[in-house]
């Protein structure tokens, strides 16, 4: 059970075979998404026609690789847009909710705290469609009464990034929080004493010390905007941000093409995930 | 004076909270509440009513999906938990330093990449042509090709591969403060690898084990592209029950009620676990 008591080596090694399997499976779906990535046939399956850099660069059809697809490349452009726009605004209201939670003290706290956590319960079509609804509803509404259209208020890119933005903020305010509740007030203190105004103590000593966690908490934004599709599924307008792209082409039937952006999107994945585990620690 | 200003920034720093959290969280949900107790009884004319609930529950084929997501969700996150709690006590306790890193970087990685791409691999492994009947035909197993996909295995598969990194990290992490004397001294008092288990790392665990099962239910409930992409056109899934009667069929009374069904279930379900094991929803959720 523990190093130091010792097993007999049939279960030694049943469980270390366990273990080994266990990261096969982890590894195995990741695996053939990449590998055919570069096959030279039309399909992605079995058999192996040959080594081909196509479905990255070709410009023939079939072979139309990702640098060369249109409606992949704006879907790409669709979806940065949609999580820088997400990523911004989550880590502001994050950064603010920090300095609520960690720094003042009021009635409700707990409940606000509480309240705060919700977004994390509540599954992400609910989130969509509760969102799709009430819109509508405000849209209808200002219509009547105005006779204008509010266009914004329909599905579309604006509501994609408030549907987002309203289960992302949470865990920028979870990991800001965190950081913020180490911080040392004497060094805030100390930087009063010395004739620093409260706004820039709170620039020059407080958000410095806070950075790791705030870029740590953007780059988990986007890509958590990147990969949602739940969420962005019940909003969308008509330009779709990759996940649906890839859907709505996935449902079509495929091309390894998609391989060749799902490999991408993992190389990519992987670095910034990486990034955002290993920058806060080596900072502090 | 100096209270007035900083009672103006505590103004400020509530009113993006409040802004955010009544717009985009509460007044959504009493929205949608009053959409599904309305019913259309003519064009852009609604009463009042529990109608769409009586649809539910009158339609054998709304409540059986409803049933059956529920069913498969929870044997979703019994399969997770059985699976993921070896490796979690793998990585806790029996490797070091590097190892133990790098083992938890590869729980990770998967997880960072869209759910579309993992699902993608699936597909690729499990379909007719795919990479598995292709092999098992090589090697002779079978002697034509077998379709893995569209079925409730496919669908389990899927579902387990998607959450299970929410088990393995709550677990990890409390498995973690364990004491290994503990389990020494449980050893020393004549206590077998079994009873060491249910007595004493299984009670620590707890903590984890109820976190991890939570986030693993809620998401499998909730999953969308899964349960369509693995299990076709018969999935049967609620949430794909929602997205047809509010984008295919537009009659978003009844889709709202169905959601708020969906959603009632899974906040009687993190209740419920937060209730039997004691936890309170800031201590399980905030750590994750």
């Amino acid at each position: 059970m523990i190093p130091t008591i010792p097993q007999p080596r049939f279960t030694k090694w049943c469980y270390r075979a366990y273990v080994t399997a266990f990261f096969v499976y982890l590894a195995l779906p990741l695996t053939v998404v990449c590998v055919f990535a570069f096959n030279d046939s039309v399909f992605p399956s079995p058999p192996w026609e040959g080594f081909t850099l196509a479905w990255f660069f070709g410009t023939e059809a079939p072979y139309i690789g990702v640098f060369h697809e249109r409606s992949i490349l704006r879907a790409i452009g669709t979806s940065a847009f949609v999580a820088l726009w997400v990523s911004g605004l989550a880590v502001a209201v994050g950064t603010c909710n920090a300095f609520l939670f960690v720094r003042h003290e009021f009635r409700g706290k707990a409940l606000l705290y509480m309240l705060m956590l919700l977004p994390l319960i509540i599954p992400g079509v609910i989130l969509g469609i509760s969102i799709l609804v009430f819109s509508s509803a405000i849209a209808n509404t200002l219509e009547d009464a105005t006779g204008l259209w509010f266009d914004g208020l329909r599905p579309g890119l604006p509501l994609v990034i408030l549907g987002q933005f309203s289960f992302i903020t949470t865990f920028a305010t979870l990991v800001i929080t965190a950081r913020l509740q180490k911080f040392d007030p004497s060094l805030e203190e100390a930087a009063l004493n010395l004739g620093a105004t409260k706004l820039g103590t709170i620039r020059q000593i407080t958000l410095p010390f806070l950075m790791p966690a705030i870029l740590a908490s953007a780059v988990v934004s986007v890509l958590m905007s990147f990969e949602n599709f739940n969420t962005t599924l019940m909003l969308v307008g008509s330009d779709s941000p990759l996940t649906i792209t890839m859907f709505d082409k996935l449902k079509q039937g495929s091309t390894p093409v998609l391989n060749a952006v799902s490999l991408l999107l993992i190389v990519i994945s992987a670095v910034l995930g990486l990034f955002s585990l290993f920058f806060p620690q080596s900072k502090s | 004076m100096r209270s007035d200003a900083s009672k103006l920034g505590f103004y400020l720093l509530l009113a993006p909270i409040v802004l955010w959290l009544l717009v985009l969280i509460i007044l959504p949900h009493v929205g949608l509440f009053i959409v599904s107790i309305s019913e259309k009884i003519g064009p852009r004319i609604y009463e009042t009513g529990f109608g769409n609930y009586a649809t539910f529950f009158g339609e054998p084929l709304y409540w059986r999906t409803f049933a059956r997501t529920a069913i498969m969700s929870i044997l979703a996150t019994a399969l997770t938990l059985i699976l993921g709690f070896p490796i979690a006590y793998y990585i806790a306790k029996l490797t070091r330093g590097r190892t133990k890193t790098t083992l938890f970087l590869m729980c990770m990685i998967p997880f960072w990449v869209s759910e579309l791409v993992r699902t993608f691999g699936w597909m690729i492994l499990l379909r007719e042509t795919g990479v598995i009947s292709t092999t098992l035909q090589i090697i002779g197993v079978i002697s034509g090709p077998i379709e893995l996909l569209y079925n409730d295995a496919a669908i389990m598969v899927g579902l387990v591969y998607t959450s299970i990194l929410f088990m393995v990290v709550p677990l990890v992490t409390t498995l973690d403060s364990l004491d290994d004397s503990l389990i020494e001294a449980g050893y020393d008092l004549g206590g077998t690898t079994t009873s060491i288990l249910r007595e004493i790392v299984i009670p620590h665990a707890m903590p984890g084990i109820v976190s991890g099962c939570i986030v693993v239910f809620m998401l499998s409930l909730g999953n969308y592209l899964t349960p369509i992409l693995l299990g076709g056109k018969d999935s049967l899934w609620f949430t794909g029950m929602i997205y047809n009667q509010f984008i295919t069929r537009f009659n978003w009374e009844l889709g709202s009620a169905l959601g708020f069904l969906l959603l009632a279930l899974s906040s009687a379900i993190v209740f419920l676990g937060l209730k039997l094991s004691k936890q309170s929803l800031s201590n399980t959720m905030g750590r994750a």
